[in-house]
């Protein structure tokens, strides 16, 4: 594996990390969240300002509140991890420039070499962490059995626009808590169940966001100790316990000093206080509102229980299927089964927690090309408000044209081919009808999300409903996503049969082979 | 990508991400320009001087800058009026660079004819990929030159276009239809006159295989000729240039409108030095300044002098030691590099790839050795040799040469920071594969450190751009140079890319001499 790709593949390797690079870079010239918008501004700001208090204050003092540390503007709350990768940032940027992490007197600091600073530690972020672990997923994955296959799959990875978008143009660093996650399915994949566990320790660590991802996790190394037939099964649960314990003593050790102060982070992370959602998110309950005024007939108190049941109730059978067949392909699906159902029924949702669901879909994206390719553009779409209120508008268009074009032109369809103009991957098959309106669906989709997108752009929604578009684009964002998230389940619950269809694949491609 | 048209996609897409990228004061001057055509009359645009950028090119682009006017009006009103220097609102950045997209469809499809009804490729290769496809190799090398992608994306010009017209011209020629090409070619003139460099290639290929046949052995027949084809090419000629100039003629405005056209009053070289003979030749007077003032040779009045050199200004500039040179000398010089070629095209001319050629050596002549030439004219020559290097592999090296070092001359033209990244990423994309594409396509002769198809020599000077490089983003500040020398790393990048170009040259002069000569002795048998 490793040898055929130093061969001939690596210059085209090369190659596809330098485009993934550029088109960052990019993006990454255009506006910030909050660029110019004082008093608060936003997520960059937020960022900035935790290296300002990192690298000013000690540890104890982080989370909590103080004249030195005004927590209602950005206090931290991320766990440690992320607090520790400010610092590191903060101590770079106070050897370059003190003036942009001095305490108090920074607050708003933007200026081109600080944006190029800035933007620079997250690329720096993909370099270390998320590239490394997705051309690491694409090696060991048995699924793929052509190189140039391979590398279709790690471009269409690097190229995902929401990703890029979020992180390089409205500026998170997701990258670092996606990429341990990937990491974590990597060494879980190759049966190095205890590294798997510390990576998503780790994750978990850095972004409290993937216990999006901890019930696959857990379930799957549950079932896994269960049927476990050369170990016994509480020696081997035993093992992975003290790997994720240890990791997380290890990073919280600075917080736990005393119980107040951990249990401060821990309020901290958890911020019931917060609102049902943000802004319009694509979610159940979003969408929801707009036939029944929950956050007015219901408390906040009662909208966390029924939220937290809803929830819990709704990864109930992508997690008893996986504890009762723990197999990595299942793992997989999970990961995105469970993401979407805390997405669409958890409390407090953000537009971007898509991204959860929406990476380890990347990683499926070469087994069925199709329905992951036709998810990843809707869930893009759905963030399409937030990237216009940040000026991205242009590099979303132009990333997303770029991501189309690579992938339409590239990704094996299978029997969706023939509905592709242009594609000639593998052999056109006979249209029949259920593809012809699967095929019809999925062109109407798009043309509905780019509609909409210029009808936000161009029209002045009635003064009666501002938030018209933006409530639109949610609530058919949503739509999609009820109707994905069951596809997922079913294609767990079926995925034993999956590998025919694999199979069934390679035998079309060697046919062409052929023929040619 | 499985045809031209994703290809285009693909780029065109690159092109939208470069939007928010650094722009030169060329956005300034084609801004002021829509300004100028939109609120003035006629008789107005070429005496126009409220900017210092007053409209210096001939009267198509003046029109086509007056029909984007009237679109941009309703983009934003404030970007047409003249009194508003330096205007660069969001929607003017836009507008503006969304024009060069758009029109870089005409190139596009300019691209996309040749490619399939003009190149034949050398073997059956895979449908659809675009490595080892000659067609879509092709098609990427020329749709996403990296130099084109610079110049126009983010420095700004409408190269795209105008080269659009000039590739359709180019097909039109292999076609046969060489009536429209001349139509093309006079319109293209008239959009911007830096092609003339190239019309005397036009003017001999049109002369020889239009208004002349061919004897049996190639040679030309004299009786053949035919004065009703010499007479349909000069109207043809004589009615576009009359369309655009007939106006001013009739208003009495040539002469003002020529000296707009034809600054003389700038210098030698441009404030950086296009890699040509004049740079070798600065470089060796500069030399010969210090070595002779650090042996007294000479009273050191001409210090102050020569130090300014590539400061940044467009001035005239004397030559401390060597002689200075008049524009007269530069267009004797000029003459004299594209005589042979000339002659070569008119002696053998075996159809359009003979015209190719010699349409690129005359390029090549005009930029070795033309006034005030800019760095940005080495496109000139890339482009049109793009079109042979997947013919035949003599052809495919020197292609990877000279394009490789071409666009690498190009570096000094964006200096920001913020940009930086992106054209050396983006210069290694476009010749990683460039050089994987051609060795798949021509056969990969893999030895050692040697890059596919090149030799050894060839090689070393390709990989010591890397170390110029280096030495000028990093070595010379870290030398603590940059106040006392600071013209040294524009200096070096010329000079060392000169060497490059001037060889390519010469060894292009070679190969088509070379290939007149097989040609003629396959015509014997």
């Amino acid at each position: 594996m490793m040898s055929s790709l130093l061969d001939g593949h690596l210059t085209k390797i090369v190659l596809v990390v330098l485009v993934a690079t550029v088109v960052r870079w990019c993006v990454s010239l255009n506006s910030h969240s909050g660029q110019g918008k004082p008093p608060m501004f936003g997520d960059y700001e937020a960022q900035r300002h935790w290296m300002e208090i990192t690298v000013n204050l000690p540890p104890k003092e982080w989370y909590f509140n103080s004249s030195a540390n005004d927590l209602q503007y950005w206090g931290l709350d991320y766990p440690p991890l992320t607090a520790y990768h400010s610092w590191l940032c903060g101590m770079i940027a106070k050897f370059i420039n003190p003036e942009w992490v001095a305490l108090y007197s920074s607050r708003g600091v933007d200026n081109p070499t600080h944006k190029l600073f800035m933007r620079s530690t997250v690329l720096v972020a993909d370099f270390l962490v998320f590239f490394p672990a997705v051309f690491a997923y694409f090696l060991y994955t048995d699924k793929i059995k052509f190189d140039k296959d391979r590398t279709i799959a790690i471009l269409c990875c690097f190229l995902y626009p929401g990703i890029i978008l979020i992180d390089h143009g409205h500026f998170q660093y997701n990258g670092i808590s996606l990429g341990l996650t990937v990491l974590a399915v990597v060494f879980l994949s190759t049966d190095h169940d205890l590294l798997g566990s510390m990576a998503f320790s780790l994750a978990l660590n850095y972004k409290q966001m993937e216990l999006y991802h901890a019930m696959p996790f857990f379930c799957y190394l549950m079932g896994k100790c269960l049927t476990a037939e050369k170990e016994n099964w509480f020696f081997k649960l035993a093992k992975i316990g003290i790997v994720v314990i240890s990791t997380f003593f290890l990073c919280w050790l600075p917080f736990l000093t005393s119980a107040e102060s951990a249990l401060q982070v821990l309020h901290r992370l958890f911020p019931f206080a917060r609102g049902l959602y943000e802004d319009k998110v694509s979610n159940f309950w979003c969408t929801l509102s707009l036939v029944v005024k929950l956050r007015q007939m219901m408390s906040r108190e009662d909208l966390v229980v029924l939220c937290g049941g809803t929830t819990l109730a709704a990864l109930l059978p992508s997690s008893i299927n996986l504890l009762r067949n723990p197999t990595i392909d299942r793992f997989k699906l999970a990961l995105v089964n469970s993401s979407m159902v805390f997405f669409l029924f958890s409390f407090q949702v953000h537009e971007k927690s898509i991204l959860i669901a929406a990476i380890p879909v990347c990683l499926l994206l070469h087994e069925r090309p199709f329905p992951c390719f036709w998810f990843l553009l809707i869930s893009t779409f759905s963030m399409f408000p937030l990237l216009v209120m940040d000026g991205l508008v242009v590099a979303t268009i132009a990333t997303g044209l770029l991501y189309f074009t690579i992938a339409t032109s590239n990704l094996d369809f299978g029997p969706y081919t023939s509905y592709f103009p242009g594609n000639r991957i593998s052999v056109p098959q006979e249209r029949n009808d259920v593809r012809l309106l699967i095929a019809t669906m999925f062109w109407l989709s798009l043309l509905g999300s780019v509609v909409l997108a210029v009808a936000s752009l161009t029209l002045t929604p009635p003064k009666k409903l501002p938030d018209l578009f933006p409530v639109l684009i949610s609530a058919y964002s949503c739509c999609h996503f009820v109707l994905f998230t069951l596809y997922f389940h079913w294609w767990q619950f079926t995925c034993g049969s999956s590998e025919t269809m694999t199979k069934h694949r390679v035998s079309a491609r060697n046919e062409k082979k052929k023929r040619t | 990508m499985q045809n031209v048209w994703g290809i285009a996609a693909f780029v065109t897409a690159v092109k939208i991400l470069l939007i928010p990228t650094y722009h030169s004061t060329d956005f300034e001057v084609h801004r002021n320009w829509l300004a100028v055509t939109n609120s003035l009359p006629l008789s107005k645009w070429y005496y126009e001087a409220t900017s210092e950028w007053t409209l210096d090119y001939p009267p198509f682009f003046a029109w086509f800058e007056f029909l984007l006017s009237h679109i941009a009006k309703y983009v934003d009103p404030q970007m047409v009026v003249i009194k508003n220097l330096n205007y660069a609102s969001h929607a003017t950045v836009l507008f503006q660079r969304f024009s060069v997209i758009i029109t870089d469809f005409v190139y596009i499809y300019a691209v996309k004819e040749f490619c399939e009804k003009c190149l034949r490729p050398v073997k059956r290769s895979p449908e659809g990929d675009v490595f080892s496809n000659s067609v879509l190799s092709l098609a990427v090398l020329m749709i996403g030159n990296f130099g084109l992608l610079i110049v126009d994306h983010i420095h700004f010009q409408y190269n795209g276009f105008l080269f659009g017209i000039l590739m359709l011209s180019i097909v039109r020629i292999y076609e046969g239809r060489n009536l429209e090409a001349a139509l093309l070619f006079a319109t293209l003139l008239n959009f911007k006159h830096i092609f003339l460099y190239v019309a005397p290639a036009y003017f001999i290929y049109l002369l020889r295989s239009h208004c002349f046949q061919n004897a049996k052995d190639g040679s030309i027949l004299w009786t053949s000729f035919s004065p009703l084809r010499l007479l349909k090419l000069g109207t043809v000629v004589l009615m576009v240039c009359g369309m655009s100039f007939g106006p001013f003629i009739a208003m009495g405005q040539l002469p003002q409108v020529i000296s707009r056209l034809f600054p003389f009053k700038r210098g030698l070289c441009h404030a950086y030095w296009a890699p040509n003979f004049w740079a070798l030749y600065n470089v060796v007077d500069k030399a010969a300044h210090i070595t002779g003032t650090k042996l007294n040779l000479f009273p050191s009045t001409n210090s102050s002098q020569a130090a300014v050199m590539t400061g940044g200004l467009v001035q005239e500039f004397n030559h401390a030691v060597l002689p200075s040179v008049k524009p007269i000398a530069t267009l004797v010089a000029t003459g004299l590099s594209i005589v042979p070629a000339l002659f070569l095209l008119w002696r053998g001319c075996y159809g359009p790839k003979s015209f190719v050629r010699c349409l690129t050596l005359c390029a090549f002549g005009s930029f070795m050795f033309g006034w005030h030439v800019h760095e940005k004219a080495i496109l000139l020559i890339i482009i049109p040799m793009s079109l042979l290097a997947l013919e035949k592999k003599r052809d495919g090296q020197l292609f990877l040469f000279l394009a490789t070092t071409g666009h690498f001359s190009l570096f000094p033209l964006l200096f920001t920071i913020a940009e930086t990244p992106i054209k050396i990423i983006l210069m290694l994309v476009y010749t990683i594969f460039a050089f994987t594409s051609l060795g798949e396509i021509f056969g990969l002769p893999r030895r050692g450190l040697c890059l596919p198809l090149l030799s050894i020599p060839e090689s070393l000077y390709i990989l010591g751009l890397i170390p110029v490089q280096l030495y000028c983003s990093v070595g010379h500040s870290l030398l603590r140079l940059d106040e006392k020398l600071p013209f040294i790393p524009l200096m070096l990048t010329s000079a060392y890319c000169a060497l490059g170009v001037t060889y390519s040259w010469l060894r292009f002069y070679w190969l088509t001499w070379k290939d007149i000569c097989i040609e003629k002795s396959k015509k014997r048998e």
